[in-house]
């Protein structure tokens, strides 16, 4: 439970977002030449860190504009809100 | 040799105060090297290293557990076991372990207080209903004992539920698992580290896993925090930390860590002799020995470590049940926690080799681990002492998620499991 200072709508609970899981999963450019280690990668393997991971969140109940939200795993702190489309931060 | 619990040794030690009873197991620091290393002292852990000792004569063995033995999410269930799955592989693995948990007690000489006093899972709407006779079928054809319910036999089992066809979500009918029920979460693993600890496994708690340490394509030993233990096999049981293992030796597992609650309110008179659960609203409940309600709650929607979970999704299930069970309007909640649940994204579990030799994970277990302690660790040391998996969990290997044959429970258990 906590706070998420939405970059359209400002500051709101985390109740009002969806998770959208981990950032910077890019979509295979050529999907056909994939094999199925690499889809298994690109659908299923995640890192699920202890620490600060860089996560998709969604403002469902509110804007419903997607951004970037650096969180610390081990105690729910958000470090850093970017962008879509922008790196992640350096933290 | 351990002494044998029983009625007389109950009253004996009544005689002297109770404070004569034998040592359960011992604390010992861990030796240069074991045959096999179990990370993760929960019931699933401790059942692996008692069924390595007990059928495949792997004793010198160890368990090292970073906190103290069953204080992760072995002590944050809800206790709840049946084996209603609905593919062949789920039906054919929960089953197992329900089987074994109807003679623990007497395996174990401890007592489980394994309670075979039925699980009923709630239809809501019309597809609830057409899901839930799909899987009564599923079952009956794998052996299951599973029955449909209808809403005026519903209420018969369980009197105290609200069948008003006038509430938000009506119940229209269940089904119920008579052989399912619940057991007494530390007892299990109490129980199993007694009886590894009796064939010489070594149970080092306060002992956290650092590092894996691995020579080309194989595990050499771990680096822990007393020390650095040299072993040919690892067989990791971490629950939510089970990426955290990995990543140490460099695997990525398709796993997402996350909060799930449970919450007891204030003891109360016997009220529900059974145990009920709800998929549509998610709502579950059953009563403790203490006379507890026992409710489970769902998980959190994003990935944390935290044990905490977020107060909204308690007040979803508890708005389900004061619907549901009207009874309980005036009830006090005692305690809320939250435990890590490692999800796979079919939901089930993973217990497999890896691509390294030697290194064994057991995971993905998601919010339905517990009632598969007994199964899970047999099964899990006949893969580590065989360097194979049996045939009850082979569908359960890490790569289904390439093969693409995965057990996609997600959709069709009775719960989120």
């Amino acid at each position: 439970m906590f706070l998420i200072n939405c970059p359209y709508c400002g500051e709101r609970d985390q109740s009002e977002f969806i998770s959208g899981g981990e950032a910077h999963i890019a979509r295979p450019k050529q999907p056909t030449e994939l094999n199925d280690d690499q889809w298994a990668e690109y659908l299923f393997m995640r890192k699920n860190i202890k620490g600060i991971q860089f996560e998709r969140w969604n403002h469902a109940h509110g804007c419903r504009k997607w951004f970037n939200v650096a969180r610390d795993t081990s105690n729910d702190k958000i470090e850093k809100i970017y962008k879509m489309g922008e790196q992640p931060p350096k933290l | 040799m351990k002494n044998k619990y029983s009625i007389f040794s109950l009253i004996k030690n009544a005689f002297s105060n109770h404070e004569n009873w034998q040592r359960a197991w011992r604390d010992p620091e861990p030796k240069k090297e074991y045959d096999a290393v179990i990370v993760g002292g929960g019931g699933h852990g401790l059942a692996t290293a008692y069924y390595l000792a007990k059928k495949h004569n792997l004793t010198n063995i160890a368990v090292v557990e970073k906190g103290w033995i069953g204080g992760g999410n072995t002590g944050r269930n809800t206790t709840i076991i049946r084996s209603n799955y609905l593919w062949d592989a789920s039906a054919g693995l929960y089953d197992h372990a329900l089987k074994i948990w109807e003679g623990l007690s007497q395996e174990l000489n401890y007592n489980v207080m394994f309670s075979q006093r039925g699980v009923m899972n709630l239809a809501h709407n019309l597809q609830d209903v057409r899901d839930l006779k799909r899987r009564t079928h599923a079952n009956r054809l794998n052996g299951i004992d599973a029955v449909w319910l209808e809403t005026d036999e519903v209420k018969k089992f369980c009197p105290i539920i609200n069948t008003s066809q006038d509430i938000r979500y009506p119940v229209l009918g269940g089904t119920l698992q008579k052989r399912a029920g619940t057991a007494r979460h530390d007892a299990v693993a109490w129980g199993y580290a007694r009886g590894a600890d009796e064939m010489g496994v070594d149970i080092i708690q306060n002992c956290e896993v650092k590092g894996i340490k691995r020579n080309g394509d194989s595990v050499e030993g771990l680096e822990t925090t007393k020390g650095f233990i040299k072993t040919k096999k690892i067989g990791v049981v971490a629950a939510g930390h089970s990426s955290v293992i990995a990543n140490m030796a460099g695997l990525k597992l398709p796993l997402e860590s996350k909060p799930l609650q449970a919450l007891v309110s204030e003891p109360v008179k016997p009220i529900i002799d059974t145990v009920v659960m709800s998929n549509a609203v998610h709502a579950y409940v059953s009563q403790s020995d203490k006379g507890e309600l026992v409710i489970g709650a769902g998980t959190d929607s994003y990935v944390s470590y935290t044990q905490k979970g977020s107060f909204n999704i308690v007040e979803e299930t508890l708005k389900a049940i004061l619907e549901l069970y009207p009874i309980f309007s005036r009830m006090k909640m005692l305690r809320q926690w939250g435990g890590i649940v490692d999800i796979c994204p079919d939901a089930s579990p993973i217990i497999s080799k890896t691509s390294i030799k030697g290194l064994y994970f057991n995971c993905g277990w998601g919010t339905g681990g517990f009632k598969a302690t007994p199964g899970s660790g047999d099964l899990f040391a006949h893969t580590i002492a065989n360097d194979e998996p049996h045939k009850l969990n082979a569908a359960f290997n890490i790569n289904r998620f390439v093969s693409g044959d995965l057990v996609d429970e997600h959709g069709a258990a009775a719960v989120a499991h």
